[in-house]
């Protein structure tokens, strides 16, 4: 099997799980006020989870504060540097010039998962096909989503909501019951979390920058606490 | 509802951003990280980003806590046993469409 077909096939289940996720994104979008080219547009040019979700937040609250969009995904998109780090080191020599610059646009969670699964170094064209249906499942997602906005029943929308937190769960509760630490520094974020939505005068610091106080100290003291062995970081 | 000038905007400062933070570190270090407390600090970046992006934002997402309990619930229990993230997704929303 060539590269490119191995990373098409490799990135079905990816493209699949995308689908349903961004379909509630695309939901939220239109519920909120956007256009539905508008949230085709978001996850066309972002491919991210997180980051869209938080981004839509502080777009619909219309606060025109620029600085808050441009840290909060700063800070929730830190671990894809981490992510292109470990891949670049994955990569063989026709990973180089301009196909580093298209492929980084690739680099999702799941997609770096799964290329790194592969045993020994991969190729160009093998990432390009694993990245070419997650995008498509992404935005065509998203774009059902958002034409589901207009039709389905509002109590049908609700219940879709939760979707992206189910998401999360999946993605915190499996390493974190194999590792304290990272149980930690999940549930000392959540705790912040909750102090910032209930405590008076915390309860007005805007949602963007509660998320990025709330991950950079979490991520810190327990950083501090539990460092890392050689072996685990580059996961 | 927001301009189409200020969404453009916005999309702008989001995706540039999101892409640079990928491709960057991509396309210019071929070298590791050597200083553990930086290595630790961004191992532990995801967890607490998806935790403090959960919490309490779950409790409200249905806009009932009954049905956003129900769906946190389920969530975990499945999400514990280790089934995929469409399986959990899916489920959670079962859950509180059932007790909505």
């Amino acid at each position: 099997m060539s590269g490119f077909k191995k990373g098409l096939k490799d990135g079905i289940p990816i493209a699949l799980g995308y689908l349903s996720v961004s379909f509630t994104f695309g939901l939220q979008g239109v519920n909120g006020g956007l256009g539905w080219w508008e949230t085709v547009l978001i996850s066309l040019c972002n491919l991210t989870s997180a980051g869209q979700f938080a981004g839509l937040d502080i777009m619909l609250s219309g606060s025109g504060f620029w600085l808050e969009m441009a840290c909060t995904q700063l800070v929730i998109n830190l671990r894809y540097a981490l992510m292109s780090l470990s891949l670049s080191q994955k990569t063989d020599e026709s990973v180089s010039g301009l196909h580093r610059w298209l492929i980084g646009f690739g680099i999702t969670d799941e997609i770096f998962v799964v290329a790194m699964g592969n045993e020994g170094s991969v190729c160009a064209r093998y990432l390009y096909g694993l990245i070419s249906l997650p995008v498509v499942g992404w935005s065509l997602g998203t774009l059902l989503g958002a034409a589901a906005g207009k039709i389905l029943p509002e109590i049908i929308i609700s219940a879709l909501s939760i979707a992206i937190y189910g998401m999360f769960l999946a993605i915190i509760i499996p390493p974190a019951k194999k590792n304290r630490a990272i149980m930690a520094a999940a549930v000392m974020a959540a705790l912040l979390s909750c102090a910032f939505r209930w405590i008076p005068v915390l309860n007005r610091v805007s949602s963007g920058f509660v998320i990025i106080i709330c991950t950079v100290v979490s991520s810190a003291v327990i950083a501090l606490l539990f460092p890392v062995k050689e072996e685990e970081a580059g996961k | 509802m927001i301009t189409v000038r200020t969404f453009f905007i916005y999309l702008f400062i989001m995706s540039g951003d999101t892409y640079l933070i990928r491709a960057l570190p991509f396309v210019i270090f071929r070298g590791k990280i050597t200083n553990r407390f930086v290595k630790s600090f961004l191992f532990y970046v995801p967890y607490a980003v998806l935790g403090a992006m959960t919490f309490p934002a779950i409790l409200f997402s249905t806009g009932n806590i009954v049905s956003s309990c129900a769906g946190l619930a389920v969530a975990c229990i499945l999400a514990f046993r280790e089934k995929s993230l469409i399986t959990v997704a899916a489920f959670a929303c079962l859950a509180s469409l059932l007790f909505s």
